[in-house]
């Protein structure tokens, strides 16, 4: 630690951050803009002017920037010393000469850095006089809104955008006071982490165009702290609503998991919350009529599904309490996890490798750590966005590392980069088809399912001979595989991800036999990543007996062992073929299904329930490492949905608290989950915190056109939260956090207020916890990983393709990101292509058995193998075998076909 | 003994030396001593004890520029030699006349250069507009490569050395040598942190040293004839001579070579054979656009860096822009803060968005528009544009000229006021 001396005070200080850093972590303010806290300094702005004295006799001192000098121990420097005072109002004054002060009409307004630190400079006269530059504004797609007037050139957006994030198509364009950042023309900005401008622009240059479409002021948004439903990382977001609408989402900080940046499916597909579609009210089927059914009957219609004969089907996308509610009513030996037998035997596979003490299942921050890392199998950027960004970080230890033996700091971040160029720490993919991060892979490994698994096992006996070798690995790249094994065997922090949404066994198997060969060489646990694809995945499975898939309840149900079903927010038409799903409930005496859009399933069910999304309830998710976090009620719903676990439970159930403590009491694994839920002792005298700022406009005359009188503030029973602005001040006492706001700090730039220290914890609320606990090292290899032959019979080798817009049941249903999503499509290479016959878009029959996909050609397939994304469900890939033969459907038009995708090596001919 | 080391070979009535011709000149001497033995440890020494300063325009000393290049076991082993040629300061055309006139001696001075820091790739990074200089080196590089004095293993030594010659796409910025390596590899040119230093981290991330054009071509003659001999050059404190220039309304604007030390009188009275005729001198800019206006009565002051300092301006490049009494000196400053303005890379605040402002208000200035209070706003400006607030030396550079300008002819800048014309009528 050194000791830095501000303005007279003395305080401790790491000398490995720089002077603004350490400033904003002992809560002092000192404005800036072009630093990040987890982008580093480049000195652009000029804005973090401070005094710097040499020593205690030095009285004249020198101006200098604080982001771009260290806190070396001794420092001396004052903030507020006249000269580094009037430096910083004069750099407003400059970055104002061509602002268009259009606070008004601005949706940064309310939460613009650039008002914040306007203020906090005092610059308040203009005296600039001449003409103001102006430029022209881009169509960047649909979810940002460009307005280039307002930018003040302070850099950030590229840096996140092609340094932190990537990405390839928007840059600093022109010089002098022209510059310009933009894509090089009009067009749908390309990165799936694009969203993360809107927070990361200090003013209104990038706005959320989704949150545009009904705009409302941060201030005027009810908030509250809650959990991503897009995927398995549970990244922390705060969903702002009013006038009973999901407004928007944006990030909120959680230190251990995404940090300050959420990927474009977590921001912008929420919309289906909003949806004129939602289910509404409680429904029975009559003489094949559905016809609405009286809340105050719901009891007598869960009373029907007691006793002999009834089934529940959870669902990986609902709740703990949800599928925990489910279980309790129809016993554990019912309670079926609704989830694909294959996706569901990975699941299960990964639960029990979270419980060997061989590994460690890292969250995003021990990720951003790994300096050797294989990605086996899964296409990371697809299925679990946020991890492909902290990748991107992760291949950059490299450069850290170079850069301490050369004295730079790690946060001299445009000089840590220019020193490493290109030379990144290796990342190696084994995929079905180029992937997004193709770009920062050292080694890059194609193939079909098998054909992977097989490259798996041979790094993994590469390492260790008790690893198996695959059966007939002839045709694999033995070097590649030594090269991998080498790299991944000489890295401090290796690191081995794998996943469930190939529902490919051997290839967990193949995963966790490196990892563990790895292990044995480090004798520490070693990282093995396991994702699973959805919210609750994980949550499900613990809660599930393994073998308890969807395929094997639907057995039950032919059978005739299982009469009476609940369904469980579940469209099991995604996840077992169609005729399987049809007989199942043909066979059905009684159904109920409940959710929270109507889908295919619903629409067969004898009872459909409504029930609340994320955003309406109070709920706990289990994210793919096992850390279960709380995601609180944002705002009701005011139609007669629930949350599904109030109309699986009886009336003694009042809480999810109460749901939580039995769940805990009942499965070993849950034991720790109340521990989530926030200390109420604290809220005395009936004091909540408030989910409304304290400037919430309107509370008297929002309803103003229905009745004149104030109406009573809904009181909620169900959480520490209130539907108020009244009560604790986050600022001081409460333990949650909403939306951060700080005097003086209205955006989201106020988060270093509420840290301990910059990039560390919140002080308010925690960052989840671990749930599983590692008993032991099984120290067992995995000697017959399965599904390690290659595919045989004519046709191609099929494996399923993912999008990050469109592989989510729920977020597909959300108008912006509906603009984005393509049909279904089948990748081949272009080998495949010619041998027949087909082009670029062409639509092809599967197996001729009706499914249509258009054709996309990939440069960088294996010939002989396919890749199917089936769109939002508009092919059923449960139906195919594990080849597929392509007939060219005739019509070479229809549906959006594959307009605006984006992968990393579309064939163009000639090219 | 040779007194114009720099400039011995050229003239410019005639096509400049080739290989052969410059070998008969007493050239590429510093090939056959490496041949011999000569290490590089002693061609650091060397250059250390000359002296040599920088000659781009800071006047850092050479040699212990060059100490800071990692040498040894762990260091980097690729370390690159850039060679500055981006001449772009307003009045300076000193680098134009020893391209043009003597390549040979740059590629020359670049193998001494590289052999001592350990470098096996020079960039020769070259003003756009150059064209000549670029036929004319070109030629060169072929010669030599042709003769074995550039390419692998040269004079059986080990010593590899490729020299790429880069044309610049053209902007003041890259004269600035770390938005010059931006430049190089294909970057926008901003200029980098410093530190680290290019000598530590520079073109793609390696050890690197960027010497300008004229120091380069020092190095030939300090090899070839000693460290006595060199010290002998100078009239003054610092070592060697140096090519001056002087451009503006003279009789006989050009550039030159003489011993650093020189009286500026006899520069510009004697070589630029003084003002024209019915002119006289108002102050004059002593190393280019971007230094400090100097005043008739300093006109015997030596042409050497600290003498130059002592009065508040910089020697620089050496090329000094002369104004008569008859030029408008706010025209003149404005027509520089259109140029800086113009060439800022647009990454600092200060830079970026200050020299426009200051720019503009030139404009209303000259077309009689011009505000009392801007002169206020142009006094701030020189201030936050100043040393140590912008991210590199380019605005604190255009401050020069507008602080001295201020106070110089602040009596110009009132009557523009005052009389809502330029009084000099331009």
């Amino acid at each position: 630690m050194a000791k830095i001396i501000v303005d007279g005070v003395e305080y401790e200080a790491n000398p490995d951050n720089n002077l603004l850093q350490e400033c904003l972590s002992q809560g002092l303010d000192l404005p800036y803009f072009c630093w990040h806290p987890c982008m580093g300094s480049v000195g652009a702005c000029r804005q973090c002017a401070v005094k710097q004295y040499k020593d205690a006799d030095d009285d004249k001192g020198m101006v200098v920037m604080a982001c771009m000098t260290p806190a070396s121990d001794g420092s001396i420097i004052s903030i507020s010393d006249e000269q580094a005072k009037l430096m910083r109002e004069r750099v407003i004054e400059s970055l104002m000469i061509n602002h268009p002060h259009d606070c008004p009409v601005c949706e940064e307004g309310g939460e613009c850095h650039l008002q914040d630190m306007t203020v906090m400079s005092g610059h308040n006269y203009r005296r600039y006089d001449k003409k103001k530059r102006t430029h022209n504004n881009q169509y960047l797609g649909p979810f940002i809104s460009h307005e280039m007037n307002r930018c003040i050139a302070c850099y950030r957006c590229v840096r996140y955008y092609d340094d932190y994030a990537g990405g390839t198509d928007l840059a600093a364009q022109a010089s002098h006071h022209h510059v310009y950042f933009g894509r090089h023309e009009e067009g749908v900005l390309e990165s799936e982490f694009s969203g993360n401008l809107v927070e990361v622009c200090p003013t209104g240059v990038f706005t959320d165009k989704v949150f545009s479409e009904h705009y409302s002021r941060k201030w005027d948004l009810q908030t509250a702290p809650s959990v991503c439903t897009g995927c398995a990382v549970g990244c922390n977001t705060t969903p702002g609503e009013r006038y009973g609408q999901l407004r928007r989402v944006v990030n909120r900080y959680n230190s251990e998991v995404n940090g300050y940046f959420l990927c474009d499916r977590g921001r912008f597909g929420f919309g289906y919350v909003n949806s004129e579609e939602r289910l509404k009210e409680p429904a029975v089927t009559v003489n094949g009529r559905a016809e609405s059914l009286p809340v105050g009957q719901a009891a007598e219609v869960i009373a029907q599904f007691t006793g002999e004969g009834v089934i529940g089907i959870g669902s990986p996308r609902a709740s703990n309490e949800a599928n925990y509610a489910l279980r309790r009513l129809v016993g554990a030996e019912n309670f079926y996890s609704g989830v694909a037998d294959a996706e569901n035997a990975c699941n299960h596979l990964m639960l029990e490798l979270a419980q060997d003490s061989a590994f460690c299942n890292p969250g995003i921050k021990d990720i951003e750590k790994a300096d050797a890392i294989l990605v086996l199998g899964e296409d990371i950027t697809n299925t679990a966005p946020r991890v492909a960004l902290a990748l991107r970080q992760a291949v950059r230890n490299k450069a850290k590392s170079l850069a301490a033996a050369n004295n730079i700091p790690a946060w001299q971040d445009a000089a840590v980069r220019e020193l490493a160029q290109y030379d990144l720490s290796p990342l190696s993919i084994v995929s079905s088809y180029a992937t997004r991060l193709d770009d920062i892979a050292a080694d890059k490994y194609i193939d079909s399912l098998s054909g992977q698994v097989a490259m798996g096992c041979a790094i993994a006996n590469k390492l260790s001979a008790q690893a198996p070798a695959a059966a007939g690995t002839d045709s694999i790249d033995a070097a590649l595989a030594g090269k991998i094994a080498e790299q991944l065997s000489q890295a401090e922090n290796p690191l081995i991800i794998v996943g469930s949404s190939n529902g490919n066994v051997g290839l967990v198997q193949a995963a966790a036999n490196i990892a563990r060969a790895l292990h044995e060489k480090r004798q520490a646990p070693t990282a093995l990543c396991t994702l699973m694809p959805e919210v609750n995945s994980m949550g499900l499975t613990m809660m599930t007996n393994e073998g308890q898939s969807l395929g094997a309840a639907l057995t039950k149900i032919s059978n005739s062992v299982a009469t009476k079903a609940i369904v469980l927010e579940n469209d099991l038409y995604r996840r077992a073929s169609r005729a399987q799903v049809d007989s199942a409930f043909a066979k059905l005496e009684s159904s109920l299904v409940l959710d929270v859009l109507p889908t295919d399933t619903t629409a067969k069910a004898h009872y459909v329930f409504p029930v609340t999304t994320f955003s309406e309830q109070e709920s706990t998710f289990v994210n793919y490492e096992g850390r279960v976090q709380l995601s609180y009620q944002v705002h009701r719903n005011h139609s007669a949905a629930q949350p599904a676990w109030r109309w699986l439970s009886d009336a003694s159930v009042v809480q999810i608290n109460d749901l939580v403590a039995d769940c805990a009491g009942d499965l070993q694994q849950f034991a720790q989950l109340p521990e989530v839920l926030p200390d109420t002792a604290q809220f005395v005298g009936g004091m909540k915190i408030p989910r409304q700022s304290h400037r919430y406009s309107g509370r008297t005359a929002m309803k103003a056109n229905l009745n004149v009188h104030e109406p009573k503030q809904a009181v909620d029973d169900q959480s520490v939260l209130a539907f108020s602005m009244e009560g604790i001040s986050t600022q001081k006492n409460a333990s949650v956090l909403g939306a951060a706001w700080s005097p003086g700090w209205n955006s989201n730039q106020s988060i270093s207020k509420f840290q301990e220290e910059v990039n560390g914890e919140l002080k308010q609320g925690d960052t989840g916890i671990l749930l599983i606990k590692r008993v032991a090292n099984s120290g067992a290899y995995f000697t017959d990983v399965s599904a390690n032959r290659r595919a045989v019979g004519d046709g191609l080798a099929l494996s399923p393709a993912f999008q990050i817009f469109g592989s989510d049941e729920l977020s597909a249903k959300t108008k912006a990101i509906r603009e984005r999503m393509t049909s279904a499509y089948i990748s081949i290479s272009p080998q495949d292509a010619q041998t027949l016959s087909l082009q670029q878009g062409d639509q092809v029959s599967l197996n001729g058995n009706g499914a249509i996909a258009s054709v996309c050609i990939r440069s960088q397939m294996k010939p002989g193998t396919a890749a199917l994304y089936p769109g939002d469900n508009d092919i059923n890939p449960h139906e195919l075998e594990e080849t597929v033969q392509l007939q060219s459907a005739g019509n070479k038009a229809g549906g959006t076909g594959i307009k605006g995708l984006i992968v990393s090596d579309f064939y163009e001919e000639g090219y | 003994m040779v007194t114009n080391p720099l400039t011995k070979n050229i003239d410019m009535s005639r096509a400049p030396f080739s290989l052969t011709e410059y070998e008969a000149a007493d050239g590429y001497q510093s090939i056959k001593n490496i041949a011999a033995g000569l290490n590089p440890g002693d061609v650091m020494q060397q250059v250390k004890d000359s002296g040599l300063k920088g000659r781009g325009g800071a006047g850092f000393p050479t040699g212990l520029k060059w100490s800071f290049v990692p040498q040894g076991e762990n260091s980097a082993k690729q370390k690159y030699l850039v060679v500055n040629a981006d001449e772009m300061e307003p009045g300076t055309f000193k680098d134009r006349l020893l391209m043009e006139g003597d390549p040979h001696l740059l590629i020359e001075g670049m193998i001494i250069a590289a052999y001592a820091i350990g470098a096996s790739v020079g960039y020769i990074f070259l003003r756009g507009e150059y064209k000549v200089a670029e036929k004319a080196l070109q030629k060169a590089i072929n010669e030599a490569k042709e003769r074995g004095f550039l390419g692998t293993n040269i004079a059986g030594t080990g010593f590899d050395l490729n020299i790429i010659l880069h044309t610049s796409a053209g902007r003041y910025i890259c004269g600035e040598e770390t938005a010059l390596l931006n430049a190089l590899e294909g970057k926008r040119a901003n200029p980098r942190a410093k530190p680290p230093f290019p000598q530590v981290s520079g073109l793609w991330g390696k050890p690197t040293i960027v010497n300008n054009v004229e120091t380069i071509c020092n190095l030939p003659g300090i090899m070839r004839y000693g460290i006595d001999w060199y010290h002998g050059l100078t009239k003054g404190k610092d070592h060697g001579t140096k090519l001056f220039g002087v451009s503006g309304r003279v009789k006989n604007p050009g550039c030159w070579e003489m011993p650093l030390g020189t009286p500026i009188r006899e520069l510009l009275e004697g070589k630029a054979g003084g003002m024209q005729d019915g002119l006289s001198l108002r102050g004059f800019l002593p190393g280019g656009g971007s230094t400090d206006f100097m005043l008739p009565e300093h006109l015997d002051l030596l042409l050497d860096y600290d003498e130059i300092a002592k009065v508040g301006s910089r020697l620089a490049t050496g090329t000094m822009i002369v104004l008569d009494d008859q030029t408008c000196p706010v025209g003149m400053i404005g027509n520089l803060m259109t140029f800086f303005s113009h060439e800022s890379c647009g990454f600092c605040t200060p830079c970026r968005d200050g020299l426009p402002w200051v720019d503009a208000i030139f404009k209303e200035l000259e077309s009689g528009a011009g505000k009392e209070k801007d002169l206020q706003i142009l006094h701030d400006h020189v201030d936050y544009m100043g040393p140590g607030k912008t991210f590199c030396a380019l605005a604190p550079g255009a401050t020069a000229p507008l602080g001295s300008g201020l106070k110089y002819f602040a009596d110009d800048f009132k009557r523009h006021i005052d009389e809502r014309c330029c009084p000099y009528n331009h």
